[in-house]
């Protein structure tokens, strides 16, 4: 922080300098970092041996981005941010900025609603299937994984590593009961939020003792068995092959098929699968909404608030007569439920669930995208699940890569490297996440009224 | 002042794992007085604060609250009974505005009586009107502690225990706190048992005192005895004198 203050008092050119020498210094780490995992590919020749060859442009775009970002970081970035810094403590509340910020979720929410439309009048209703279902369904069912496990760990501050086992929970109901017993989805909805609630108790119950470490490891485990249990579970699960051809959610019975009365038919559209994607996407954007209510209502009611307050000092907390046990368990059973909505949605999208679903780096993104945006910020959560999973689709997108890095380079593969970085960058800069601090959510009703009595003498 | 006993402990052993820390410790506080516990660091006085609240429970003996046995009950269930305490360090959130905490002081009855109850605190404490959107945290040592004991206040307790509630403060603070648990003892005859190092101001306020060495109550008397007493003069008082 100490070069950043320097740099801002130094005069322009000592800044350019310093630029090119940091910029010089970052690309020969680059250099040696890159050297072997860019630099040289191993590939096996028809003799099966093992061979290698040099990929020196690649390796120099990496160079190159890494100093010239340097040097921009150093020179731009640097003493932006520095006056940035210097400006906020001069400024008090604009408020402007929060009245921007205020408005900011309903501008998002008219925007979602207006996506879909957006996305079938620009690409026609067939091109409009990407946008819908890659970006737009995609993204919000992180949204609203990252909302339910922010219920657990950004409120109650109980480290939980194992929340797709409560994905799994909602899918694994939606597939078995409608595929073996055809009830409908709007049934197996809320049927399966209550299943994996009731699993969210089932664990909850052993690790109440734990906290920290101890519990992030038993729910990790957890996460696993219940991975386990349906790969071995085949009679029923068929292991790891999957289930497949899960029935469709329906909307108000009304299926989304080729069929004479099926949503195309009777509305005389032609028939496309955009419709059931566009259906879909509405569906998942209520959820996602159920989500942050229910999330912000609880944040005002005294069960949240003694979340909170759980958080920061449990013996202060019984202390003050809260029950701990069942504070927690409920915690884990409302954040656990709405891993099983998100779940019994996502099989009723796919059409296909399957153990692979469920791998332990999907709680890890899950959590990643909870911790990147803020511990309990909803807004923040929203941002990162955006900028994550949307620039994984991005990378699936990226074709011009392969024009420098040979054709057979699969950018998606990378996406775990841009997890990495994003992380580093945003505790680098925002240690607390994208919007670090906590909104309080009492406040005192009548202000003004109160300011008012301090003058005269006898009110209130 | 009636003379009902509110808080009767008798022989309670409390252990740290093997380490015993209270060994049989009889103390008695009666309706609507101040009674105070001295002792030197490490004598036991915390954990018997603790021990009244049930964490960690007493291995031994009985307390008995109010006529019911509370030695076995959780320490949610022991606060329902209306004991609340302001424990050593405080112990307040420090991410939660001073608003919330004392809202999280009023969870028992549901913030029912909580806008007439918030209205007395800052009365009592009128720093803590002004500062209620900030963070706990970010108060300092002395608005830290009236938060503490106006959170323990917001429960409406029938018993209130202080743990050493003037420690690290300036005089002229501990002064305030001190005049406020008075104030609040004779004019809604709450009932306080405290924990002081600060001897002299707390055995001056005091219907009745222990002084506690090793986890045993080694003198009892009313405050003034004691005060008079030379050999708690010469353990507490003398050099001690703030
Ligand atoms: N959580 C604990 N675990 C183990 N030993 C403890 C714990 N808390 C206190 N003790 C020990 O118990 C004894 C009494 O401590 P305490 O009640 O805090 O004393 P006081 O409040 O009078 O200064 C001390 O010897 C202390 O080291
Ligand atoms: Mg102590």
């Amino acid at each position: 922080m100490a070069a950043v203050q320097n740099s801002s008092t130094h005069p322009e050119d000592n800044l350019v300098q310093k630029g090119i020498k940091e910029g010089i210094f970052a690309g020969v780490i680059a250099f040696g970092l890159f050297l072997l995992y860019i630099g040289v590919v191993t590939e096996q020749n028809i003799h099966n041996e093992l061979v290698y060859r040099f990929r020196w442009f690649a390796l120099a775009v990496f160079v190159i981005i890494a100093a010239v970002g340097r040097f921009l970081v150093v020179t731009v970035g640097q003493p932006w941010l520095a006056a940035r810094k210097a400006d906020a403590k001069n400024k008090v509340a604009d408020s402007g900025e929060s009245a921007l910020k205020k408005a900011l979720p309903k501008l998002a929410l008219v925007f979602l609603l207006a996506y879909p439309m957006l996305a079938v009048g620009l690409a026609g209703p067939q091109g409009s299937l990407k946008y819908v279902d890659n970006f737009g369904i995609q993204i919000l069912i992180y949204v609203m994984l990252g909302w339910g496990l922010n219920i657990v760990v950004g409120l109650a501050g109980l480290l939980d590593l194992g929340y797709v086992a409560f994905y799994a929970v909602g899918a694994y109901s939606y597939a078995l009961l409608s595929t073996y017993f055809g009830l409908s989805f709007w049934v197996l909805l809320p049927l399966s939020g209550i299943l994996a609630a009731f699993w969210g108790m089932i664990l909850g119950f052993p690790v109440l003792r734990l906290r920290g470490d101890y519990l992030a490891i038993v729910t990790l485990a957890f996460g696993e068995i219940i991975r386990l249990v349906l790969i071995n579970w085949s009679d029923v699960t068929k292991g790891t092959f999957g289930i497949s051809s899960i029935p469709k959610a329906t909307l108000f019975g009304i299926k989304f098929d080729a069929s004479k009365d099926g949503f195309a038919a009777l509305m005389g559209l032609a028939p496309s699968s955009a419709y059931y994607k566009i259906f879909l996407f509405y569906l998942i954007l209520a959820l996602c909404l159920l989500t942050a209510y229910v999330t912000i209502r609880l944040r005002r009611m005294p069960i949240g608030r003694a979340w909170e307050a759980l958080r920061e000092d449990e013996i202060a907390c019984r202390a003050l007569g809260i029950n701990t046990v069942t504070t927690k368990l409920t915690a884990f059973a409302i954040g656990a439920m709405f891993g099983g909505f998100a779940g019994s949605f996502f099989a009723a999208r796919q059409g296909f669930v399957s153990p692979d679903s469920f791998i332990f780096m999907e709680s890890a993104i899950i959590l990643a995208i909870v911790v990147l945006g803020g511990m309990g910020s909803l807004g923040g959560i929203a941002v990162a699940a955006l900028v994550m999973i949307g620039g994984t689709e991005l990378l699936r997108e990226m074709e011009f890569l392969k024009v420098i890095f040979g054709p057979d380079f699969t950018p998606e593969l990378y996406r775990m490297l841009l997890f990495g970085a994003a992380m580093v960058l945003v505790m680098l800069f925002k240690p607390r996440g994208f919007v670090g601090s906590r909104e309080p959510t009492a406040f005192l009703r009548e202000r003004k009224a109160v300011s008012g009595s301090f003058t005269k003498e006898g009110h209130g | 002042m009636t003379s009902e006993t509110l808080l009767k402990v008798t022989g309670v052993e409390t252990y740290y794992g093997n380490i015993r820390a209270l060994s049989g410790v009889d103390v008695e506080v009666k309706q609507g007085e101040i009674a105070c516990l001295i002792g030197a660091n490490g004598a036991g006085k915390s954990t018997l604060m603790m021990t009244i609240c049930g964490s960690p429970q007493a291995r031994k003996g009985q307390v008995v609250f109010d006529g019911k046995d509370i030695t076995r009950l959780p320490t949610h269930e022991i606060a329902r009974l209306r004991i609340a305490q302001s424990p050593e360090g405080r112990r307040i959130f420090p991410r939660m505005t001073v608003y919330e905490n004392l809202q999280m002081g009023a969870s028992l009855d549901n913030l029912k009586y909580f806008n007439e109850d918030v209205k007395r605190i800052f009365k009592l404490f009128p720093r803590l009107e002004e500062r209620q959107q900030q963070r706990g945290g970010t108060l300092s040592g002395g608005e830290q502690q009236m938060l503490s004991i106006g959170r323990a206040l917001m429960a409406r307790p029938k018993l209130l225990l202080l743990d050493e509630p003037s420690l690290g403060l300036a005089p002229l603070i501990s002064k305030q706190i001190f005049e406020a648990i008075k104030e609040l003892n004779k004019t809604e005859g709450l009932t306080v048992f405290l924990v002081e190092q600060n001897a002299f101001a707390a055995l001056r306020l005091s219907d009745r005192a222990y002084v506690m060495v090793n986890g045993n109550v080694t003198m009892s008397g009313t405050g003034k005895e004691l005060l008079a007493n030379p050999e708690v003069r010469a353990a507490y008082l003398e050099g001690g004198r703030h």
